[in-house]
């Protein structure tokens, strides 16, 4: 039995609160395309994007318009390309990039996530050369997002790569400076990579995957602000919870109706729903303004991280009710160039990057889309990834660092990437040296799961 | 097949005349229809059957839209199984 109350609360959260499906990405599985010819291999990779995914856009065009949920972005992620580039005779990675913009472009997504590398213990043949050639890569390409897996709570943290990821990041700054630097916002260093992620930068389809799947990103932080803001006057915070909690599986159970019909459509299995707060820059639709909602003056005032534990477990429990099978990264995003409230927080000074830090010890992701000055030295930046690392690594959980130095600009400035990824302001960022700890290299040791405190 | 119609906007005469007209020329049948007036805005739900609809759901909804905004207000049609998934377990 429909009732009118629920049709109209639908249609608000659709039309007024931002309310869509994030994105709907397609993991393919390029280990069949492994040749030692590396142009041989290219071309099998671009055949077999190109089939696979050939209907994704106009299926998820057609679900979306029958149903009347904005489906915002369609996707795909592949294997991880170091393992190709593993078996390869003299492989030029950067062709594999243009490979991947060539099929993405081909079929319409507006991102290919794998050009990944998982070195949480060490490398092995290939990864090397394509962490090397990330910069050049993403400069020369326009769809192709890379993620690096530098450590794991099983593995530790491999600090030779650590050491290699400040110098990329920087060196990707660099070489896309007169495009507002955007190369590092296309590049994301994890610790606890999941291997089924739809969300961008950091999607790549894991070894354990099956040959292709759809994946469904859900999103909704405007509806969830939206009911704190009617709903939750005089609420204790037990109640706003259960409030968030009941959003959320409403939010969630869309997407997964959304990647079931796209899934059958196509004929293709559905893998999992990733339950997560996806903010955007547009007014409204902003994880920091759902902190806001719940009493804080600004996001990065002290009550920060506890309103955001709440809300990250609340989103989750509401939405694992909602779908069949859960992963990905699962939480709510804390990006600040992509959230109009969390570009405010910065801007006035209530959020910074020690905060944000802690932050990330109680939700998904990590130190992401934060703006550095230009001159950050490579060691600072490999030292943040490192201290990631180690909030991830003992709380066996996913965490992250996307970071984009600036080039020329310094504390307060502005840089716009535009679209999606946002605009934020330049954060500060201690600049004591931690150089001689970083070059030490080596790996720190897997922690104890047991003797917890 | 079931969509629902919905309509938002202010009420002013001949928008269900409007609508209804819409969906009778596409061999829509109109199952239920609920109004009400929600803080001051009309809103008008259409519970219809469109499996015999002789245009395709694209169009339709061009249609609807048309109609509704020649009489100022927002119309939209989606599929039922949306609200099912979202409201009931």
């Amino acid at each position: 039995m429909l009732d009118t109350k629920d049709i109209l609360e639908t249609i608000r959260m659709i039309s007024d609160e931002n309310l869509d499906v994030r994105t709907v990405t397609m993991g393919i599985s390029l280990l069949d395309c492994a040749d030692e010819d590396p142009r041989r291999a290219c071309e099998k990779i671009y055949n077999k994007i190109t089939t696979r995914a050939k209907n994704l856009v106009p299926v998820a065009e057609e679900i979306s318009a029958a149903y009347g949920v904005p489906i915002v972005n369609k996707r795909i992620s592949v294997t991880p390309i170091a393992m190709l580039l593993a078996g390869c005779k003299d492989p030029d990675p950067v062709e594999f990039a243009k490979t991947l913009d060539a099929a993405a472009k081909a079929v319409g997504v507006n991102f290919v996530g794998g050009f990944s590398a998982l070195v949480q213990k060490g490398f092995s043949a290939g990864d090397r050369l394509l962490i090397e050639s990330i910069p050049e890569a993403l400069a020369q390409t326009d769809l192709v997002c890379s993620s690096i897996n530098i450590g794991s709570t099983k593995a530790g943290i491999n600090m030779d790569a650590v050491a290699m990821m400040g110098p990329i990041v920087r060196r990707a700054a660099e070489i896309t400076a007169e495009r507002n630097c955007i190369g590092p916002a296309k590049l994301v260093v994890f610790c606890n990579a999941p291997e089924d992620n739809p969300f961008m930068a950091g999607a790549f389809h894991g070894p354990g995957e099956p040959d292709c799947e759809i994946h469904v990103g859900v999103s909704g932080p405007g509806a969830v602000r939206a009911a704190l803001a009617k709903q939750a006057e005089g609420m204790d915070l037990g109640q706003v919870a259960e409030l968030v909690k009941r959003t959320a599986f409403k939010i969630t159970r869309m997407g997964q109706l959304v990647g079931t019909l796209v899934s059958e459509k196509l004929g293709v299995p559905f893998g999992i729903v990733d339950l997560s707060l996806a903010p955007t820059p547009a007014q409204g639709d902003s994880v920091a303004n759902v902190l806001e909602e719940m009493g804080l003056e600004s996001c990065g005032c002290c009550g920060t991280t506890a309103a955001l534990a709440l809300l990250n477990d609340a989103v989750k429990k509401g939405g694992v009710m909602a779908s069949n099978f859960v992963g990905g990264l699962s939480g709510a995003f804390i990006p600040v160039s992509e959230d109009a409230g969390m570009i405010a927080a910065a801007q006035c000074g209530s959020l910074s990057i020690e905060k944000l830090e802690a932050m990330t010890a109680v939700c998904s992701v990590g130190i992401d889309m934060v703006i550095l000055p230009g001159d950050t030295p490579a060691e600072v930046i490999s030292a943040l990834i490192a201290d990631e690392a180690a909030i991830g690594m003992v709380n066996s959980k996913t965490t992250a660092v996307r970071v984009i130095p600036a080039i020329g600009k310094e504390k307060g400035d502005i840089l716009n990437f535009g679209g999606l990824l946002g605009w934020g302001p330049v954060m500060e960022i201690n600049r004591f040296s931690p150089k001689k700890f970083i070059s030490r290299g080596g790996r720190i040791p897997a922690p104890l799961q047991s003797l917890k405190n | 097949m079931k969509a629902v119609i919905t309509v938002v906007g202010k009420d002013t005469v001949g928008i269900l005349a409007k609508v209804a007209g819409v969906c009778a020329a596409a061999n829509v049948n109109v199952e239920e229809v609920t109004q009400s007036i929600l803080a001051g805005t009309f809103a008008m739900i259409m519970v219809v059957e469109i499996s015999r609809c002789n245009v395709s759901f694209d169009q339709l909804q061009q249609q609807l839209a048309a109609a509704g905004e020649e009489k100022g207000v927002d119309v939209k049609v989606t599929r039922q199984e949306l609200y099912d998934a979202m409201h009931h377990i």
